[in-house]
């Protein structure tokens, strides 16, 4: 555990939190509700958990990333708040 | 009503956080997980779990990634209903967006493509799915198949699988991942997941032992002992988990695309 990338990855997870909540564009929303699955993955592998960050790779930043577009594109793209 | 909702996730976070100061330290050797539990007094009672699985595992099941044996083995239960979830989510799915009945509204036929490099992306997706769709299946039945040697299984495996076809799906169009991929097949291949599970339990108990104790499987499998009868049934039951997981994620994206017409996607 390396407490710099630490501190690095979480101040990203935040940052990329606040995109995704704010954000009009549900698209973009999703996009980057993607990336703050991979930091989460990242701090995982980092923090030794293999098999828990390659789940989440796979589930949270490909396949839920993948079913939240296909829902935007069958809703509206703009969020109304 | 904002500011109601903003004091609910308030409490709630802050409940979250005063509830995680309870926790150990990361990587705590003093914690009860890895240390035993302890009473008020200080006295040790009972043994330490991450113990026993770092020193006896490799010898009671011959599996050497620990993950895997505590997953699909010792905690077999948690995992069959983990399973079990996927299926009711993607049953749920199926239950509330599929379109059963021919209905007057529904949406016409495709619409062209009538962007000006149009023919051209399509080639160039076209030909990299059509590299890359084998490899990524090849690749995720290695991740299940080796998922009890190196970090995997059944979960990552099945994923990776059902995203190879949402791929060819997205890369193409949805029809032409359900001539091969039809529904009949993924509504059964996610049934036949979970009976494979479910019937490695079943198996256990038929020669008088506990529901998911697998070691008693040598009976039936050739030339296994006990310990190699556990490591061969969690690789039979990760096969069942893959299974489950590579025809829900399918159906979901199916249902979700298209409306629940499974006529055509995004």
């Amino acid at each position: 555990m390396i407490p710099i990338f630490d501190y690095i990855i979480l101040i990203f997870m935040v940052i990329a939190a606040i995109i995704s909540l704010k954000v009009k564009d549900l698209l973009s929303a999703s996009m980057v509700f993607g990336i703050y699955s991979f930091l989460i993955c990242l701090l995982w592998a980092e923090m030794g958990a293999v098999d828990v960050a390659f789940t989440e790779a796979a589930v949270g930043a490909g396949v839920s990333a993948v079913f939240l577009i296909a829902t935007v594109y069958n809703t509206k793209r703009r969020s109304s708040d | 009503m904002k500011w109601f909702a903003l004091i609910a996730v308030v409490i709630t976070g802050s409940l979250l956080i005063y509830g995680v100061s309870d926790f150990p330290d990361w990587g705590d050797a003093q914690s009860p997980a890895n240390a035993g539990a302890k009473s008020s007094t200080g006295e040790p009672i009972g043994e330490s779990v991450s113990q026993f699985y770092i020193t006896e595992t490799g010898r009671l099941t011959h599996v050497p990634n620990l993950v895997t044996a505590v997953l699909a083995d010792y905690r077999g239960y948690d995992t069959m209903f983990e399973t079990v979830v996927i299926f009711a989510a993607g049953m749920a799915i199926f239950a509330i967006l599929r379109v059963l009945r021919e209905d007057k509204h529904t949406l016409g036929p495709p619409a062209k493509d009538t962007t000006a490099d149009g023919d051209h992306g399509r080639i160039i997706v076209g030909t990299t799915c059509k590299i890359l769709i084998p490899v990524i299946q090849l690749f995720s039945l290695y991740v299940v198949a080796h998922g009890h040697y190196s970090p995997g299984g059944g979960f990552q495996g099945g994923v990776m699988l059902g995203a190879s076809f949402i791929l060819l799906a997205v890369a193409k169009d949805l029809g032409s991942a359900l001539t091969w991929f039809t529904e009949k097949r993924f509504m059964t291949l996610a049934c036949v997941g979970i009976l494979i599970y479910a019937g490695f339990g079943l198996m256990a108990q038929f020669l008088q032992r506990h529901f998911l104790d697998y070691g008693v499987l040598h009976v039936i499998l050739p030339k296994t002992d006990e310990v190699m009868a556990r490591s061969h049934s969690m690789l039979g039951v990760e096969i069942g988990v893959a299974f489950t997981v590579t025809a829900i994620m399918f159906a979901i994206y199916a249902n979700l695309s298209s409306r629940g017409e499974l006529k055509r996607g995004l």
